[in-house]
């Protein structure tokens, strides 16, 4: 009788011992599966970014998409990654007060516009033609590399939008204007072709949420600065330069990404509440139901930034031209004498 | 089809299972894919005795000396296997060791005497020749669009995509050129090393090879002292920021569209000397480099210290170009994709020859490329026809109509050649495919621009014709009336 108390007493600790190691190793295990799992797909990132107005008075627009283009540059992605389409007539235009800048904040104290900004298409070139041609892949032969989309199945791509728009539309350039519906069969034709692995789409008009409605594509998750029947505002004028500098959803954005550095961990979440309506006057909406991860599992770093995936090289090529033999036993290898 | 020759020397199985040879036997698998699609892999044995000069190859006693004489005569087809099964107790293979996979599309199994010889024989055939040409996973890798969603792995993304052609770029970076003066002799290097393992993957693709020296060009980690072994390290999770700040300096060449792969040596500076790459569990690794998929490799190189004592600053180094190259043929068969195949168990492997590639693994490399493209093409026509089918104007010129046809007939053309086995001309043919089917979907006619709402076409025609119907309504109206009028006159008089 003593004898079975004693045991059990000591087995029971035994037991939950043995209970313990189990669990820590299964969840070690469930943790390393749960990592990978919620980790992107990708493999390179590229950002399109696209002004859409011409004209000193859209001073802002060009402010906008040269800040993004900034901070997407800082968080790590190439120029050769980024195709950049500005009318490009705000710095030297003659009713800029500081030739050669465009700033972005009152007081003039950043200039966005600097020593290398390489901008892909200028001026007239940024059409709906040119731009659904980049974003589908049909361009013609002679097209520099510089003007291309190169991406593939395992690039994260970022496409910024601002301008002019309307209820189911974006004004280009003061002559035309591209519909959600284009943008959502160019989209279309992106994914039959996996040209993108996932897409960040943000735009940052009036009522830009008419822009997202009609996507149909898997992948595609889509931030806009004002929902239908709302008007996006501009944040502040500088009376030296006579126009106002930045709309206000973009420069809460940019505040946000002021803070990103290239290896932190902050998630899409954070971002979908950047501008509330007490900052932004107008209501920014999001769209996640096409996107396969859970928003907050999606770092801010997997579009705006380019971390790359590494891997260490375990092993090497023996350049030597002895003939030796390796033996297999299960994954281990051992050399066995020449 | 995987078509593999099977030869039995004399004491390997019974002598009446000897009487039946020669025959063939046909080995079948299904592997099941999205949308309720299937790949067949098929392996076809053909039994045959062995020939009087194999007998005394397969008797001599190293393997070497078997494979000599064995290599002589003939040289087999791309995705053909041959494989010799010799006794239970010959001395060519060691004693545990149950089969050999060599060099050069052959491979040695154990024979058995056994009255189900031919079934366990066949069964360790099937094993040996599919680690030589097709698994499940080389087929999972090459289709990972297409199968079912499982793609977590590691091995699956890491491979570039089948492409015509690749570019490699070698950069020599130098951050420090005060205190060293490097020198690399790349040409030689290439010449020796490089261009062979390129000339025996000529199959897949065009390749360039180009080099640059960068100087004053840094990583972008600051690297950290570890004052136990008094040197520097960049721990693993600070990699993947190291790339970044370099490639905007590396530059790609601005008229080809080919993919890149950047292989770049770094020599630290004088104040960071020694650096090591550390992984995850803080040891540091033996290569000192890492690779990123679909991207290229980083290697460090570190100036050996005893060049310090003598001379004054700047020292001068020369690149030890078999270390580096090692390191850089290792990481280009990764990132081409030839995984190390799955092996049975007690199964020997040779070495890989001075060139760096198999040739098997070259024929793994090419049935996967093949698959595919072939998926490749095929979705791209598919898609081209839902495009078409649903924006009905979109107008097709004679071109691209005729690189449709020509897409078609080369994807018949690659799948018939895969089933009766011939890989050579079946990886033309599906390349062929990929172009054409690429040329027809991304012809710059196609772009659709034409997009009518209805409510926007009644905005549009309206204001334009009702204006214009107006007047003509009226004078219709006008003019009926007064034919009526005129019809009615007559009546009136009488």
């Amino acid at each position: 009788m003593a004898a079975t108390s004693y045991c059990s007493r000591a087995v029971a600790p035994l037991a939950g011992l043995l209970l313990l190691s189990f669990g820590s190793l299964a969840t070690s295990q469930i943790e390393e599966q749960a990592e990978q799992f919620f980790r992107s797909g990708h493999t390179n990132n590229w950002a399109v970014l696209v002004c859409t107005s011409r004209f000193w008075f859209n001073y802002r627009h060009v402010a906008n998409t040269l800040s993004v283009y900034r901070s997407v540059k800082r968080l790590g992605i190439p120029d050769s990654h980024i195709v950049l389409m500005l009318a490009d007539d705000m710095a030297c235009n003659p009713r800029n007060p500081k030739p050669a800048t465009v700033f972005s904040h009152k007081n003039m104290e950043l200039n966005v516009y600097g020593d290398d900004v390489e901008v892909d298409y200028r001026s007239y070139e940024v059409t709906v033609e040119n731009f659904l041609r980049v974003l589908t892949g049909r361009i013609p032969p002679s097209t520099p590399r510089s003007k291309r989309l190169l991406s593939d199945d395992r690039s994260n791509i970022l496409i910024y939008m601002t301008g002019h728009g309307g209820n189911g539309f974006l004004k280009f350039q003061d002559s035309e204007e591209i519909t959600n519906i284009e943008l959502a069969d160019a989209f279309e034709q992106m994914w039959q072709k996996r040209r993108y692995n996932e897409l960040l789409f943000i735009i940052d008009t009036c009522q830009g949420a008419s822009m997202y409605e009609r996507f149909y594509s898997p992948n595609i998750m889509a931030l806009a600065s004002s929902q239908v029947g709302e008007d996006s505002l501009s944040h502040q004028p500088d009376p030296a330069i006579g126009v106002h500098l930045m709309d206000r959803y973009t420069f809460y954005v940019l505040e946000f990404l002021e803070e990103i550095n290239p290896a932190s961990q902050t998630n899409m979440n954070d971002l979908f509440q950047v501008c509330p309506k007490s900052l932004c006057v107008s209501t920014p909406g999001h769209r996640t139901d096409l996107f396969q991860r859970d928003p907050k599992n999606v770092l801010i770093t997997d579009f705006f930034g380019s971390v790359r995936k590494v891997e260490i090289t375990t092993e090497t090529i023996s350049l030597q031209t002895d003939l030796g033999i390796l033996e297999s036993s299960g994954h281990t290898w051992k050399l066995l004498v020449p | 089809m995987v078509p593999v020759s099977v030869v039995f020397t004399r004491e390997s199985v019974p002598l009446d299972d000897q009487e039946k040879l020669p025959f063939t036997v046909v080995h079948e698998r299904e592997i099941p894919l999205k949308y309720k699609m299937k790949i067949k892999c098929r392996f076809q044995k053909a039994y045959r005795r062995a020939l009087d000069y194999e007998e005394e190859a397969l008797s001599l006693g190293s393997m070497q000396e078997a494979e000599t004489m064995l290599a002589e005569p003939q040289e087999q087809a791309e995705g053909s296997l041959t494989v010799y099964v010799i006794s239970e107790h010959s001395s060519l293979l060691p004693q545990d060791m149950m089969s050999y996979i060599g060099p050069k599309r052959t491979a040695v199994v154990r024979g058995i005497m056994h009255r189900e010889a031919f079934n366990i024989i066949g069964r360790r055939i099937i094993q040996v020749a599919q680690a030589m040409s097709l698994t499940e996973d080389v087929l999972a890798a090459a289709l990972a669009d297409h199968l079912p969603e499982d793609k977590w792995s590691s091995d699956k993304r890491r491979p570039l995509k089948s492409s015509l052609g690749y570019e490699i770029t070698f950069s020599l970076l130098n951050p420090d050129p005060k205190s060293h003066d490097v020198h690399w002799d790349i040409k030689g290097a290439v010449r020796r090393y490089v261009q062979p393992f390129l000339n025996a993957l000529s199959v897949a693709g065009n390749f360039s090879v180009d080099s640059q020296i960068l100087y004053y060009a840094v990583l972008g980690v600051n690297p950290r002292f570890n004052p136990a072994s008094s040197s520097y390290y960049l721990a693993a999770h600070s990699l993947p920021h190291v790339i970044n700040p370099v490639e905007s300096r590396l530059g790609s060449s601005a008229a080809s569209l080919y993919p890149v792969l950047n292989f770049l040596l770094y020599v630290p500076e004088l104040a960071h000397s020694p650096l090591y790459i550390q992984d995850k569990d803080g040891a540091p690794v033996a290569t000192n480099a890492f690779h990123s998929p679909r991207w290229g490799g980083i290697m460090v190189y570190n100036v050996d210290p005893k060049a310090y004592n003598a001379s004054e600053l700047p020292v001068r180094v020369e690149v030890d170009m078999v270390r580096v190259m090692e390191v850089f043929l290792a990481q280009l068969r990764l990132l081409f994709g030839i995984a190390q195949p799955q092996v049975p168990p007690k199964c020997l492997f040779s070495r890989p020859k001075s060139e760096g590639l198999m040739t098997w693994e070259l024929d793994r490399l090419l049935w996967a490329r093949s698959v595919e493209n072939l998926a490749t093409a095929t979705t791209t026509l598919t898609s081209l026809a839902q495009l078409l089918g649903k924006i009905s104007n979109i107008v097709i010129k004679d071109d691209v109509a005729s690189e449709v046809y020509r897409a078609v007939a080369a994807v018949q053309k690659a799948a018939e050649e895969l089933a009766s086995g011939h890989l050579a001309s079946a990886f033309v043919a599906s390349q062929e495919a990929v172009t054409s089917s690429e040329r027809a979907f991304f012809d710059p006619s196609l772009l659709h621009l034409l997009y009518f709402p209805d409510d926007q076409k009644f905005a549009i025609y309206i204001p334009l014709f009702l204006p214009m119907a107006v007047p003509i309504l009226l004078s219709l109206v006008k003019i009926f009336l007064e034919s009526r009028k005129s019809w009615k006159k007559p009546e009136k008089t009488d």
